[in-house]
């Protein structure tokens, strides 16, 4: 598959400032600045950035509690994102949602999630929309192998079906769901379980920028061209723990390690493009330091941004009361 | 007797029950942890802030039952157990989650004894933290304590203190109706003199943490220690506050909360849970209808607003009831001057 260098130059990008957005947010975390959870996207990103290169603005996400990548990977604000996480007033939630809830509608992100299983029925109703109102747009859930297990993912799947959506279930299976391995919490197999609710299922590794891309785009075709929902299996392992401060004494030790070495979507990236000469490795450093320095002025940014006030409080429960 | 911290004493309690009645068990999202983990570490987690630490280690995986991440059915399998000879205790994480499991608790579990004319027995406990404090941000830190309360079968504990906990937990493990018990996630670290041995609070049985002739306090959960705060602050100005912890809002010890009302004619209500029908609403309506002869002032009510918990350090903090508040309310009670008649 021939991908155009625009795009594949724009993936490279959205991957390392996912990466660096979310190696930065680790090292701050540990000065006890940054409140509340955090769950890092580190290791997964070509999951992200090789779906959501098939997306358009006017497509639609639900991501998880793990979200910051589906939001980079979906256009989201990058610098309103940091502010969010440091709850401050230029947060892209204007401080109110924090790390779990960060969302822009007007980007077809319909939100991170604090609540396992939350999304899959939002991107039902997202996908009812695109039907009803004919806009030829998809909506795609993203959700974790624990998340598969819940009854509103699997009701969802059910009801995609029944009603032929424009739907994507983006299975994105890590291996763990906190401290529980998808082995012991996941009866079945996840293509047994797109059969039994009777949508074709596609697979991929989601350490391959390539492989999600091609995999991604067979299966969004599909959703797209109105023949129903499909599942998109993605395999992954996260870099880190849980949340941050999760100390994963459930994982062998050098597990992460391995992980690191073996499944790193930016370096493979790297290799094979620079490799093929699709890219020269001159352009691939330029994203990441022109990516480091943002990273940097965005948190720079957050810190020194307003924090929100008093009216703030009761402002936005209603649009009117 | 000795120091213990609130997620230690749950703990005990859990463990001395376990140890006294086989058919007590646990289940819950990582309440052991580890299983299916590529090291082999089982009890990785012992639940997410470590209450059940240790105990998959003493009872075993027969006992102590890691679930799927699928809350409406390990909720209603405790409920379906409990019915059918098991005692057990589900955690639920945090309470939030009710949102995932609600039908299992509130049309089934808390109904079965009603509907089925007497006939079953529901001995299920579920555990849960609550409360703001954290920046868990609006979907992980609610105080759903009255949305439980509203549902007729179910019992409702909201311990204030590790002894607290302790005893009523073990008393909630022996009861024989379904009973939602709340921990303040907030205060897993709040240290306090257990007993060691195992001890009962009954239900319905309000503790009176302090007594006085102005005002009285009523109070739940975090916020029975804030109001004792407040208490502390006002004696120096010579003001005397009763304080009531209830313990449980279902069942509510009314007598108690009736009679400090007749002593002291004034009522200041404390409660940290969104302010429309919540417990301040119901205690108000209480003495309102109850002891309105006694009331020398309105009923003030000491609650956050009628918003989902924000995010941000300032704004939380200006959200949850905090002990200055408390003070202030206490304080325009005793202020108060009736109207003179025309
Ligand atoms: C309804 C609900 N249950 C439990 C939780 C607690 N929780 C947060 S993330 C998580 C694990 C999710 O695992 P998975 O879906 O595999 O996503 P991953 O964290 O691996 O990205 C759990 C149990 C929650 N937030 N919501
Ligand atoms: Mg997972």
């Amino acid at each position: 598959m021939q991908i155009a260098r625009d795009i594949l130059l724009h993936s490279y990008r959205s991957m390392r400032t996912i990466r660096e957005f979310e190696e930065r947010l680790h090292t701050e975390f540990a000065t006890g600045e940054i409140p509340g959870f955090v769950h890092l996207y580190c290791g997964e990103e070509a999951s992200a950035v090789g779906v959501c290169a098939h997306l358009g603005e006017s497509d639609t996400i639900a991501s998880t509690h793990r979200g910051h990548g589906h939001c980079i990977a979906k256009g989201v604000d990058v610098e309103g994102m940091m502010a969010e996480i440091y709850g401050r007033s230029t947060g892209v939630c204007r401080g109110k949602g924090g790390s779990m809830h960060i969302a822009d509608l007007a980007r077809g992100m319909l939100g991170a999630n604090g609540i396992v299983g939350g999304g899959p029925p939002l991107i039902c109703g997202a996908a009812l929309s695109h039907k009803l109102l004919k806009t030829d747009g998809v909506a795609v859930a993203f959700y974790g192998d624990g998340a598969s297990n819940e009854g509103t993912t699997l009701e969802s799947l059910n009801l995609a079906s029944v009603w032929k959506l424009p739907a994507v279930f983006v299975c994105e299976d890590n291996g763990y769901g906190e401290a529980t391995g998808a082995s012991y919490a996941c009866a079945g197999t996840q293509k047994d379980r797109a059969a039994g609710f009777g949508m074709p299922y596609f697979e991929c590794d989601g350490s391959d920028f390539f492989a999600v891309y091609e995999t991604a785009g067979e299966a969004i075709a599909h959703a797209r061209s109105g023949k129903g929902p499909v599942m998109l299996h993605v395999h992954l392992a996260r870099w880190y723990g849980h949340f941050e401060g999760d100390a994963m004494s459930y994982r062998a030790s050098d597990e992460v390690a391995q992980a690191r070495k073996d499944h790193d979507c930016l370096s493979a990236f790297r290799t094979r493009t620079t490799g093929a000469g699709l890219l020269e490795g001159a352009s691939l450093d330029d994203i990441d330091s022109a990516v480091r320095t943002r990273i940097e002025a965005a948190v720079q940014a957050a810190k020194a941004a307003p924090l929100p006030e008093q009216e703030d409080l009761m402002r936005d429960v209603y649009v009117s009361y | 007797m000795s120091k213990k911290s609130f997620r230690q004493a749950i703990n005990e309690a859990l463990r001395q029950e376990m140890r006294r009645d086989p058919r007590v068990i646990l289940m819950g999202e990582d309440v052991a942890g580890g299983q299916g983990g590529s090291s082999g570490v089982t009890d990785a987690w012992g639940g997410v802030l470590g209450v059940t630490k240790g105990l998959y280690t003493e009872f075993g995986p027969e006992r102590v039952l890691d679930t799927p991440i699928t809350e409406a059915s390990y909720i209603g399998a405790a409920a379906g157990a409990a019915a059918t000879g098991l005692r057990p205790v589900a955690e639920l994480m945090f309470v939030d989650f009710v949102g995932c499991c609600l039908d299992q608790i509130m049309n089934q579990a808390a109904k079965f004894r009603y509907m089925f004319g007497g006939k079953a027995r529901t001995p299920l406990v579920i555990r849960a933290m609550y409360g703001a404090g954290f920046n868990a941000a609006a979907q992980h830190s609610q105080a759903l304590y009255p949305i439980f309360t509203h549902i007729p079968g179910l019992k409702v504990v909201v311990p204030s203190s590790p002894y607290e906990a302790k005893g009523l937990l073990i008393e909630a493990i022996r009861d024989d109706d379904p009973v939602i018990f709340l921990e303040n996630k907030v205060m897993y670290d709040d240290e306090e003199e257990v007993p060691d041995e195992a001890y009962t609070i009954p239900f319905g049985e309000a503790n009176l943490t302090r007594e006085g002739n102005d005002v009285t306090l009523v109070a739940f959960g975090r916020m029975v220690g804030f109001a004792n705060e407040a208490a502390d602050r006002l004696a120096k100005d010579g003001i005397s506050c009763t304080v009531i912890d209830p313990r449980t809002t279902s069942p509510l010890d009314s007598a108690t909360i009736l009679d400090c009302v007749a002593d002291t004619g004034r009522l200041v209500i404390v409660d940290e849970s969104s302010p429309r029908c919540n417990m301040a609403t119901d205690v108000a309506a209480l003495v309102a209808e109850e002891a309105f002869d006694a009331l020398k002032a309105p009923i003030r009510r000491v609650t956050p607003p009628h918003t989902p918990v924000p995010f941000a350090t300032v704004l939380e903090k200006l959200y949850l009831p905090d002990v200055g508040r408390i003070e202030a309310a206490v304080r325009s009670v005793m202020g108060y001057k009736a109207r003179q008649e025309a």
